[in-house]
């Protein structure tokens, strides 16, 4: 296995963790979110400083989940607060304000970034390793949650909250809940990226990112996270596959985009499903 | 009997207008309750202060002996409170039996950490298959909810206020805009619910259906309670007529 390989890899590994953890958010909670590349980068930086400081990986790690967690928890605040339309918009606020506020910031290396990060002691491909049992586990977890009862409560919250009431769901307490979940892991994979790179910069955490996790997510199909941890694969691969798709990304990405919302809104997985039942067109 | 429902002097005012002014009705377990009044008489914010929709200026709601008046829908659900709702609220992306299955696994999703830890739901389904036999919607489980027609989603609606293991149930308005026969069913349904033990509170423009079904009659107007007694006393009331009367809702008792 190639440096190249290892490290397309470790990306994919990353990005399956963001776009299945956007997806207990957005898919299961209905929570729409275009600010998570906010908390993958609250962990990126958060593990930076704890590795920097005290050189422990699996601190590190954990200060990235809080990290996350943290301010995910603080957002999912305001969609208590919010139609979802504006909680749209509020992420994508707290995306800038995220971006803009760690360019400031001297302690944080301001537009130079963090770089100088203690490696995890792995290795490349110790590294690739263990991104890629956090991507299986994150990927499992996802799972477990869609069958038991939370999922069951999440998709009622995503459906109806004032229905969801009158059969006894807090409709607040699960939305808290999905964010908490959801940035937690999102802040983990920060960590990851933290060692992956040993050099990080507010650019790597923008609102483009955010808008190419939702991709993900929409193009997988919505809620499913099979469908979704597929479609993260397919394209983080598609731009290295193919040059052009790499200079257009947004573009590409955006196309098929709109393009699987007007073809097939339920993405890959309602694809999947119809072509299993055999009533594909 | 101790009260399973109480109201202790709930006001409320939106803007200009006293919605509920000093209202007092205590439902004690077991008992069939008529709520009546005239178009803008209070019926919905009543219902909205009993779900914890809306809260009180003024006044306590007590249920199953315990103060809820700060507490939420969720919660006072949770508390033995089940609610329908006058324009139906299916879940329409579930199935039928899946509506009720996750009525039945209230105490499973009480908070996202137990609903996260649990995964079985064999009982529950159990218990929505026979719910669902019980208000005639057996057959119908798989069905999506959003598909069924419009009497069928009424009694899916009190189908999930079963589920919830209340000790009162509140309908808003379950009869309205039904046929005459999906109607009876209907309110055949909900007398077997009474006749289960479970306490009823009946908001229904439908007069003669109240008068049939309630052993008890409760009139607001203007926000306060002007008659409360058994039916044939409280509608003999010369205030209740004029409250009816005056305001040319009386037709609403025709059907």
């Amino acid at each position: 296995m190639s440096a190249y390989d290892v490290s397309v890899l470790s990306v994919i590994g990353i990005n399956v963790i963001l776009a299945v953890s956007l997806n207990m958010i957005s898919g299961f909670c209905g929570q729409i979110s275009l600010g998570h590349a906010a908390f993958y980068g609250a962990g990126a930086y958060a593990a930076a400083l704890v590795m920097i400081g005290s050189g422990s990986l699996p601190l590190a790690l954990l200060s990235g989940a809080v990290a996350g967690t943290a301010l995910g928890i603080l957002v999912g605040f305001t969609s208590l607060r919010v139609r979802s339309d504006f909680l749209a918009v509020t992420t994508i606020g707290i995306n800038f304000l995220f971006t803009g506020f760690v360019r400031k910031q001297a302690w944080l290396g301001g537009e130079m970034g963090i770089s100088g990060i203690p490696g995890s002691g792995l290795g490349a491909r110790g590294n690739m390793m263990m991104i890629l049992v956090f991507a299986a586990m994150t990927i499992a977890l996802s799972v477990y949650i869609g069958r038991s009862w939370m999922g069951f409560a999440f998709s009622a919250v995503s459906e109806d909250e004032d229905a969801a009431a009158t059969l006894g769901i807090n409709a607040g307490a699960y939305k808290l809940a999905a964010f908490g979940i959801g940035t937690a892991l999102a802040g983990l994979a920060g960590g990851l990226y933290t060692f992956f790179t040993q050099f990080i910069t507010a650019d790597a955490f923008d609102f483009i990112f955010s808008v190419m996790l939702m991709a993900m997510v929409v193009i997988g199909g919505i809620g499913s996270t099979w469908g979704v941890a597929i479609a993260a694969i397919g394209l983080t691969l598609l731009p290295e596959a193919i040059r052009f798709v790499n200079d257009y990304r947004l573009l590409v990405f955006g196309g098929i985009m709109v393009l699987v919302i007007r073809v097939a809104p339920g993405g890959l997985a309602a694809l999947a499903r119809r072509l299993a039942r055999g009533d594909a067109k | 009997m101790s009260a399973v429902l109480e109201l202790d002097d709930v006001a409320v005012r939106f803007g200009g207008v006293q919605a509920l002014d000093g209202v007092k009705i205590s439902i004690a377990e077991g008992e069939f309750v008529g709520l009546i009044g005239p178009n803008g008489a209070g019926k919905t914010t009543l219902i909205r202060i009993v779900a914890g929709t809306v809260k009180p200026d003024r006044g306590r709601i007590m249920l199953a002996g315990r103060d809820v008046t700060g507490t939420s829908t969720a919660s006072r659900v949770r508390r033995g409170l089940a609610l329908t709702h006058q324009i139906v609220r299916p879940l329409r992306g579930m199935t039928v039996l899946e509506n009720v299955v996750l009525a039945a696994g209230y105490r499973r999703t009480a908070n996202p950490l137990r609903a996260l830890v649990n995964v079985e739901r064999r009982a529950e389904i159990e218990r929505a298959a026979a719910i669902l036999a019980r208000v005639g919607l057996g057959g119908t489980e798989g069905k999506l909810a959003g598909s069924l027609p419009l009497g069928q989603m009424k009694r899916l609606e009190v189908a999930r206020a079963l589920a919830v293991d209340p000790h009162v149930v509140l309908f808003d308005e379950p009869l309205a805009g039904l046929n005459q026969i999906e109607a009876a069913r209907q309110a055949e349904t909900i007398g077997e619910v009474h006749a289960q033990g479970v306490t009823v509170v009946l908001v229904e423009h439908n007069l003669e259906a109240v008068m049939r079904v309630s052993r008890r009659l409760i009139v607001l107007n203007d926000g306060r309670v002007i008659a409360d007694g058994a039916p044939e006393i409280v509608i003999a009331d010369t205030l209740v007529r004029e409250a009816y009367i005056g305001t040319g809702t009386a037709a609403h008792a025709e059907h």
